[in-house]
């Protein structure tokens, strides 16, 4: 078998579920004839044809609206929104329609609608191309938000996704699109939802990511591990519903814990998972839980982005702070 | 200009009535229109709106019922699109659309359950495919263009019907809905309700475009203008309208030009922003008298009839009323059991803590 990368895994995925289910359409702009400005959707219009995957005019709202009308409609509507940044157009379908359709029909319309999206930065594309608003979207009941951080789990958790009765958010990590390559069996095989993924064990200390930053994450546990330390890897995938369970075990175990991301630290993810572990978990704690994100700015433009991502450097430095506290 | 041009694109929007203000008949009146039971039917839900109405606004004053916008002097529009839908179709209203909803299995007690409070009045029992009102202005535009997609893609023979007031074309979701209903060649009709005004804001305030129709155009979309206040011609347009989008030619924009002679909502007091002489003045074009005007002179429709009209209907929205104040509370529990299909175990302790009834 082939090893593929992530993009090629969420379009082997897309491919899967047109063949295997009428009801999925999917569309956004430039994914039909271009194939995605990031290849996520090539090929697919010249297997499946004009109705399934189009081409939308220009306008993120209606992309959203659309997704949401299709979906209560009876489809199952995949659409893309070419960069997270563009999605804040998209807002008001997403907040106001498809998080809140079944809640306000009490269930006699809903929206198994799924809207992917190119996330965060470090691939020095132009301003308004690199943001994580995983956070945003975690505020809003009745969505679920989902970021993929390797080539299977992207397949699986996609599959997931687009089979799943309610709206999902699947951010796609643009920065680890083709970074590494993994055997992915087309198997039509979902990961499940709503819980996280021990990608590796370790007695010593929790650290906790998802996305891109897993990537560095694993880099570093590798690194402990030639001085003896074993860190056990937790990616959340699923932002929301947030599996605390798995991190609270974990924690029970290690007594100390890290969290990485790349968003902007103020009300994030970050902050949800150490005010629960502060709620529930205080008492395993051998030392305070830190956290290695970006900073409370904007991403900058590319000269600077590599000191707004988060490196393996800055994540060892809170791992060696947490480990040493006495 | 000193250079010469060449006209590349003009545009025509049509305006069409049948009755004026006084009854008169303006040209030949459709064939639906030669039946009097179709006619005795669209009246007597315009009534049926009224009463309502003026039930509900009550309700609102004695402090039973929520926020609650009123439908007065616009039932036409709205009866006429009901009337011309087939049950498969599906609606997309904004919120001033009783009578479309009444024709199409929405009873009363739920359009009082929604206003007084309770998301159950949105379940409706007997209309499983209709969407629910729409506050976020304009959004509803682009739900009927994604059910019109589906329902292309599924090749039903079904159109969607979607209502928007004049405000709401300021919206740039009404742009977008229009143009990929245009570009997509969907089976919908947008319709607004033109009633002069947006909470307080005129028409004059609202745009410099001469007709909202006409902004259809930029859509590739045919506008059409019509009296909003004359049933004979909503229902026309629409059956017009809805025999296009049914047979794959595609969407059209239907201006129904009416009057807002009530308050925006229960929360609103006109009287601020308007004077009582323009209101009197739009009283002459009341729809549901024309009508009225109309089925008398015809000689099928009397006083003794009128009567007993207003009879029945009055005890059909009392024992609506009955049965919304019967309504039993919805349970605490409720508020979680219906953001996703099943719950997550995320959100299982809140819940619990809810039914509980205490603060998790």
């Amino acid at each position: 078998m082939t090893a593929i990368t992530l993009v090629e895994a969420v379009t082997q995925a897309l491919a899967y579920e047109l063949a295997h289910d009428d009801k999925v359409v999917i569309f956004g702009q430039d994914i039909g004839v271009n194939g995605g400005v990031f290849r996520a959707t090539q090929g697919l219009q010249a297997q499946f044809g004009e109705e399934r995957v189009r081409d939308t005019p220009l306008a993120e709202n209606m992309i959203a609206g659309l997704a949401v009308g299709m979906a209560i409609g009876g489809m199952k509507p995949v659409a893309e929104i070419q960069f997270m940044d563009f999605i804040c157009a998209s807002i008001d379908q997403i907040l106001s329609h498809g998080s809140r359709i079944r809640n306000r029909t009490r269930g006699r319309l809903s929206c198994p609608m799924v809207i992917r999206t190119p996330s965060g930065g470090g691939i020095r594309a132009p301003e308004h191309h690199s943001d994580s608003m995983e956070a945003l979207f975690s505020q809003i009941p009745g969505l679920r938000v989902v970021i993929p951080s390797s080539p299977s789990r992207a397949y699986g958790l996609l599959l997931a996704a687009i089979r799943d009765p309610d709206p999902v958010i699947f951010m796609e990590p643009k920065r680890i699109y083709r970074m590494v390559k993994e055997e992915v069996p087309d198997d039509g095989e979902a990961l499940p939802l709503d819980v996280c993924f021990v990608l590796r064990e370790g007695k010593d200390i929790t650290l906790v990511s998802w996305g891109a930053m897993v990537h560095e994450t694993l880099q570093v546990a590798q690194k402990l591990s030639a001085q003896g330390i074993e860190a056990e890897v937790i990616d959340v995938a699923t932002v929301k519903p947030l599996d605390m369970e798995t991190i609270l075990q974990s924690v029970e175990k290690t007594g100390r814990c890290v969290v990485i991301q790349e968003a902007n630290p103020t009300c994030s993810l970050s902050s949800e998972i150490i005010a629960q572990l502060a709620e529930k978990g205080l008492t395993s704690l051998l030392a305070p839980p830190q956290r290695v994100t970006g900073y409370d700015t904007v991403m900058p433009l590319y000269r600077l982005e590599k000191l707004f991502i988060p490196s393996e450097q800055r994540i060892m430095n809170a791992v060696k702070s947490v480990l040493e506290y006495a | 200009m000193s250079h010469q041009t060449t006209t590349v694109a003009h545009f025509d929007i049509p305006y069409f009535r049948y009755l004026d203000p006084e009854a008169n008949v303006l040209q030949p009146l459709p064939a639906f229109a030669q039946d009097s039971q179709v006619l005795v039917k669209l009246y007597r839900t315009m009534m049926l709106m009224r009463i309502f109405d003026k039930k509900a606004i009550t309700l609102q004053r004695t402090g039973k019922l929520g926020t609650y916008p009123s439908t007065l002097g616009q039932e036409a529009i709205s009866v006429g699109m009901g009337a011309a839908m087939q049950a498969a179709d599906v609606l997309c209203p904004y919120y001033r659309e009783y009578g479309a909803q009444f024709l199409r299995g929405v009873k009363m007690e739920e359009v009082l359950l929604y206003w007084g409070g309770d998301e159950r009045g949105n379940h409706f029992a007997h209309n499983k495919h209709d969407l629910p009102i729409c506050v976020p202005i304009a959004s509803q535009t682009l739900h009927a263009v994604g059910l019109a997609t589906a329902m292309k893609l599924q090749k039903k023979p079904q159109a969607v019907v979607v209502a928007i007031g004049d405000g709401g074309t300021s919206r740039g979701d009404f742009y977008e809905a229009m143009n990929v209903a245009g570009v997509w060649n969907l089976p919908v009709v947008f319709v607004i309700n033109n009633n002069q005004w947006a909470i307080s804001v005129p028409l004059a305030k609202q745009t410099k475009a001469q007709t909202l129709a006409q902004k259809a155009i930029a859509a590739g979309l045919e506008g059409w203008q019509i009296d909003g206040n004359d049933v004979l011609a909503v229902k026309e347009a629409l059956d017009n309208a809805l025999i296009k989008a049914r047979s794959g030619q595609g969407a059209t924009v239907i201006e129904a030009i009416s009057y807002r002679m009530g308050d925006h909502t229960t929360a609103d007091d006109a009287s601020r922003y308007r004077t009582a002489s323009e209101l009197q003045a739009h009283e002459k074009q009341d729809p549901i008298k024309r009508l009225q005007q109309y089925m008398m002179k015809q000689g099928f429709w009397n006083e003794q009839q009128e009567q007993q009209l207003l009879k029945d209907l009055t005890a059909e929205v009392e024992e609506a009323v009955e049965n919304f104040n019967q309504a039993p509370l919805p349970t605490p529990e409720s508020m979680f059991d219906y953001l996703y299909e099943t719950l997550p175990e995320a959100y299982q302790a809140q819940r619990a803590a809810v039914m509980k009834g205490e603060k998790p």
